[in-house]
């Protein structure tokens, strides 16, 4: 089967800079696999993520979409990807237009890749808010009459509405209080059961990780030390770094004296 | 005799509306208490109110003891005597606690100076000192640097060094390790707990994440919307929750722990 994504020996360094933000990337990520990139700051997670968004173009190497070398510049090739490809922030107050109606919002997608206009994309976009467990009066109002986990929901919507194969997200719950971050995660479990999505996360959550993602790569200073199903990873890591990830996460007290 | 006691706090917007409601609380000296809420539950103002450090516009009433200060009324003088002496408080994001213009071994001169009336040599040595004491590699190369230069973990030891200048009696920390990589945040917290056990230092923990609080604190205190929730030792209230808000909390924290159990089985 074909990769819906793939990262071949890519680097990436800002112009000027010789020493690179990531190197020697191989990854990909399968329909159904999701895959999730751990690390620290710094280690290159973010931009990873925008190489696979293509908002970043590799100094080396390849990004390849459905065995296709992602080219930037064909309007046709990155208007399939965009149909396919879409993301979540992690910061749902600055990711949201707040001059715009949520229903304006949502539907910007469909209206970008030119796949309806402003009235055939209503009923999609209530379907997409519906979705997410949002009130159907939701497209009618303003971002800052919802909280942070709604407003997380609305960007869901938005990066659902045109019937994406993966979805790339980056922390997608870490600034949620835990009891809305259940909630969303729930959600994000569900688009994955329901609707066949792949997700592509970037967190330092381990938990979220684990809740989600079949699959976790592990960077450190701009390498992937270690790959694997997210059981093998997180469960018998073969790098100390990521051994060490593992046994920082504070835990709750056990039950008993 | 408390370190901390407070009673009926309320604390108010310019237009009325009421942010913490009737809260009241009380440390004995040496005490961990864990305040824990989400957002919007009142934790951090709570925190800010017993430095009298309250935003512009927001009024208080009820009664705050910390040592023999009256908080409630004080007046700026009588507040800036018990700043940094009775209590000192470590924010969460240390870049904004700390002034990007100065140096690090400044700012962290500039309590020692005020309170022991140190100078030239001894003040520097006590620089010295109090980045040795935060476990801070090279601290004369680390006095030296601007808070830019040095890394968040690096800098959040830095601001709890600033903090443990004058040897408070109460510590408190408002999300100390929310900004922090989950490896920084596991060492910060060891390096909390063994500095605050050394003083037998009061400590306020303010925080969204019980298992995060549950390394620092014994007791905690759970907020909703500016109100007491329940109060009790960690290990009960993490296993035996009584109020339902207590019990979401905790099962959401659970569901997500349980998760990485299963898939890592540890």
């Amino acid at each position: 089967m074909t990769p819906v994504l793939e990262l071949q020996q890519v680097s990436f360094a800002y112009r000027g800079r010789t020493a690179p933000v990531v190197e020697d990337i191989a990854l990909t990520v399968n329909s159904g696999q999701s895959l999730a990139l751990v690390g620290e700051s710094g280690a290159g997670k973010t931009t990873l993520l925008r190489l696979l968004l293509g908002l970043t173009r590799p100094t080396t190497g390849a990004v390849r979409f459905d065995g296709e070398e992602l080219k930037l510049r064909d309007r046709e090739v990155m208007r399939r990807f965009r149909r396919s490809v879409q993301c979540v922030f992690q910061d749902p107050y600055s990711s949201l237009d707040p001059r715009q109606r949520v229903g304006q919002i949502v539907s910007e997608p469909l209206r970008a890749l030119g796949m309806d206009t402003r009235q055939t994309a209503v009923p999609k976009v209530a379907r997409a808010l519906e979705q997410v467990g949002l009130p159907a009066d939701t497209a009618e109002r303003y971002p800052h009459e919802f909280s942070g986990g709604q407003r997380q929901r609305i960007a869901i919507a938005r990066a659902t509405v045109c019937g994406p194969r993966v979805l790339l997200a980056d922390e997608p719950v870490s600034a949620l209080d835990v009891t809305t971050r259940v909630k969303v995660v729930d959600l994000l479990k569900e688009l994955k059961q329901e609707h066949g999505l792949t997700l592509v996360m970037v967190s330092h959550d381990l938990s979220v990780v684990a809740s989600l993602c079949e699959r976790t790569a592990v960077l450190e200073n701009g390498r992937i030390v270690e790959q694997g199903t997210t059981a093998e990873v997180l469960g018998a890591p073969r790098h100390p770094y990521t051994a060490r990830l593992v046994a920082s996460v504070p835990r709750l007290p056990a039950a008993g004296p | 005799m408390s370190i901390l006691d407070i009673r009926d706090l309320v604390i108010r917007t310019a237009d009325g509306r009421t942010l913490v409601d009737h809260l009241s609380l009380s440390l004995a000296p040496g005490e961990r208490l864990g305040l824990i809420g989400e957002s919007g539950s009142g934790k951090s103002l709570t925190s800010l109110a017993v430095l009298g450090l309250l935003p512009e516009g927001m009024t208080m009433s009820g009664s705050i003891e910390l040592g023999d200060t009256q908080i409630v009324g004080a007046s700026e003088r009588q507040l800036i005597r018990v700043r940094g002496h009775d209590a000192a408080i470590v924010f969460q994001e240390p870049l904004t606690a700390l002034d990007p213009l100065m140096r690090v071994g400044r700012q962290i001169a500039e309590p020692l100076g005020r309170r022991r009336g140190l100078k030239g040599t001894a003040l520097k040595r006590a620089v010295t000192a109090a980045l040795e004491q935060v476990r801070l590699p090279e601290p004369e190369r680390i006095a030296r640097a601007f808070p830019h230069e040095i890394s968040g973990g690096q800098r959040q030891r830095v601001a709890l060094a600033m903090a443990l200048a004058c040897d408070p009696r109460l510590l408190i920390a408002d999300e100390p390790t929310t900004a922090l990589d989950v490896t920084v945040q596991s060492e910060l917290l060891d390096l909390l707990d063994a500095l605050v056990r050394e003083r037998e230092m009061a400590v306020l923990f303010v925080s969204h994440d019980l298992a995060v609080v549950a390394k620092v604190a014994e007791r905690v205190l759970v907020l909703k919307d500016g109100r007491a929730v329940e109060e009790g030792a960690v290990r009960d209230i993490v296993n035996a929750p009584r109020e339902q808000y207590t019990k979401t909390l905790v099962d959401s924290a659970r569901q997500l722990e349980s998760a990485l159990v299963q898939r890592s089985g540890r």
